[in-house]
This record gives structure tokens, sequence and C-alpha cells, in this order.
């Protein structure tokens, strides 16, 4: 898809591509984005009302496949892969492996409301929220047009149409100088949240104090 | 690369709002949690979308960030939900009601 996607491209790019190269990458662009929506929305809306656990995480999988789809088609190349490992492939599956683990894949009760009116209360908000970001959007101040001091998307060769470096190699280099230390700190994060999760799913041992009674009413080696 | 950001912004704003009315309406944990996730990448392709209209790769390097940031929250939060299932074999949020231990 990537390839295709920017074979597109390339054959768009220069100026004696002629017209219908230009509307070939044009259309295969619309076509991407609107295959890519439909598949997000369809995989939320089964997120929301699928009654399974596993068939929401299904949903939840084909969702996360679109958005990565969007990415390709506004070339983040790397975060889409990314977007398939990390969210797909070990997300999705955690998700399942609990599910599955916990054996709550029993179909959820649905027809009994428990609080009163909160279904069209979900439905207002849901709506209000849309509305929000509407009125949000229209308000047009929340961009200078300034560049943030992370540097350009795309890099040219001087005087030229000719992109200088990938998509992988320019986020690699602002990750590594740029954002170095945030990016030390993600490390950091997640040997925490590793020690969290040990330490949260382990089976509860005796506690400190017991331990300490029973090595005491031990008798000596 | 033709199609505008403004497309994308108005996906993602469904998105968004479809993983809110889905945390608003499910009362079982494991797939409230996944219409967080929802939330979570709606906000994602809100930033790719802005780091292409703005020309700025800060929007692609936050992406990278939120996605570490989702995993270590997933693990924490599974972590939590198994050791709640082990005290109580509650299936929903509401049987949670009480913080005595």
């Amino acid at each position: 898809m990537i390839a295709v996607l920017r074979a597109l491209g390339a054959a768009a790019a220069p100026p004696i591509g002629g017209t219908s190269a230009v509307h070939l990458a044009h259309a295969s662009a619309w076509a991407v984005f609107v295959v890519g929506a439909v598949v997000i929305l369809v995989g939320a809306v089964g997120v929301v009302l699928m009654r399974n656990p596993v068939h929401c995480a299904l949903m939840l999988v084909l969702t996360l496949f679109g958005i990565a789809l969007e990415f390709v088609d506004q070339a983040a190349d790397f975060l889409a892969a990314v977007q398939i490992i990390v969210y797909a492939g070990a997300i999705v599956i955690l998700f399942l492996f609990v599910i599955m683990f916990l054996g709550v894949d029993r179909k959820e009760v649905i027809g009994k409301e428990p609080l009163k009116g909160q279904r069209p209360l979900a439905g207002v908000v849901g709506v209000a929220l849309l509305v929000e970001v509407y009125v949000l959007a229209r308000v047009r101040h929340w961009t200078s047009g300034a560049h943030s001091v992370a540097g350009p998307l795309n890099t040219y060769f001087p005087g030229t149409k000719t992109p200088s470096a990938e998509n992988v190699q320019l986020l690699g280099q602002t990750i590594y100088t740029r954002y170095l230390l945030p990016f030390e700190m993600t490390s950091a994060l997640l040997v925490i949240a590793v020690v969290a999760a040990v330490v949260l799913a382990r089976r509860r041992e005796r506690v400190a104090s017991e331990m300490a009674r029973d090595e005491q009413e031990a008798p000596a080696p | 690369m033709t199609v505008p950001g403004a497309w994308y912004l108005i996906l993602a704003a469904l998105l968004f709002t479809i993983g809110a009315v889905g945390l608003l309406l499910r009362r079982n944990i494991l797939v409230m949690f996944m219409c967080v996730e929802l939330m979570l990448n709606a906000v994602n392709l809100t930033f790719v979308t802005y780091a292409r209209m703005l020309n700025d790769i800060g929007g692609q390097a936050t992406v990278f960030f939120v996605l570490v940031v989702a995993a270590a929250e997933v693990v924490v939060g599974l972590g939590i939900i198994v050791a709640i299932y082990r005290r109580r074999r509650g299936a929903t949020a509401d049987d949670v009601h009480t913080l005595k231990g």
C-alpha cells in the first residue's frame, strides 16, 4: 500500500507527469481516505454496540487499522507501522488475553438500564461534544502559522522539489535530538508500568508483618 | 496527499464523540477502556493531520509519545482490572462503587 502510494505520488510530483497522473494521485488519496473513514466509523460503532467483549476487541482492531490507513494517506509511514505493531499487535492482544484470562467473554445484559436516563443523557452529551468541537474549530485563532522548535515535516534539497529525507529519518532525528529527554523518560515510564503490572496482578502473598511473625515462630535452623 | 485536512479533523471529531458516548453508555470496564483507546486514536489522527497541514514534525513526534504512554496506561489499567476481578466477580463498573478494601 505504501509502495503504491509512493509510486503514485512520485508520478504526480514532476510537472512532466501530465494531468492524468495528478488526477490518479488525487483520486487514490481520496479513495484511501474514504475507505479508511468507513472502516474507522464501522469499527468504532461496533466497539460501542457489540455485546460480547471479544467482538468489541476485534472491532477495535478494525478501527486501529483504519487509523493506520489514514496515517499512510498523510505520509506518516513510521507512525502507521507503529500503529499496527503496537496497537493491533500488542494492546489488543493484551485486551483479548485479559478477557480470556478473566473469563468475561459472555454477553453483557444491555436491555436493563441501571441508571435512569443514562442513555438519553449520553446521547445529549455526545451531541454537545460534537457541537462544542465545531464551535471551537470555527474560532480561527488556534494556530499562528509559526513553526514549533521541532522542525519542518518536509525537507527539500536546496533549490529543488526533491525530498531530502524520508519520514522515518526525520522523525528519528527529531526524537533523538530535540526530544531526547522525553524519549529517555518514556523508557523509565515503561519500566515503572511493567513493575506496576506485576505488583498489581500478582496473587497476594502474606503481608510483611505476618511473614515476620512466621519467621519468628519458625524454629531456628 | 490532496485530501483537505478539514476532512480528517471531521473524522477525528466523529471518532472522539463515538468513543465518549461509548464510555458513557457501556458498563463493562474492559469495553469502557476500549472506548478510551478510541478517543486517544482520534486525538492521534488530529495530531498527524495538523503536522501535515502546518508542515511540522512536532505533531508526529507527539503521536509517538502518545503511543508509548497509551501502552503503559493499558498495562497498568488491565493490571488494576485483574486485581478488581480477583477480589469480586463483578463484571460492571457499578459493582465497584464502594472504595472499601
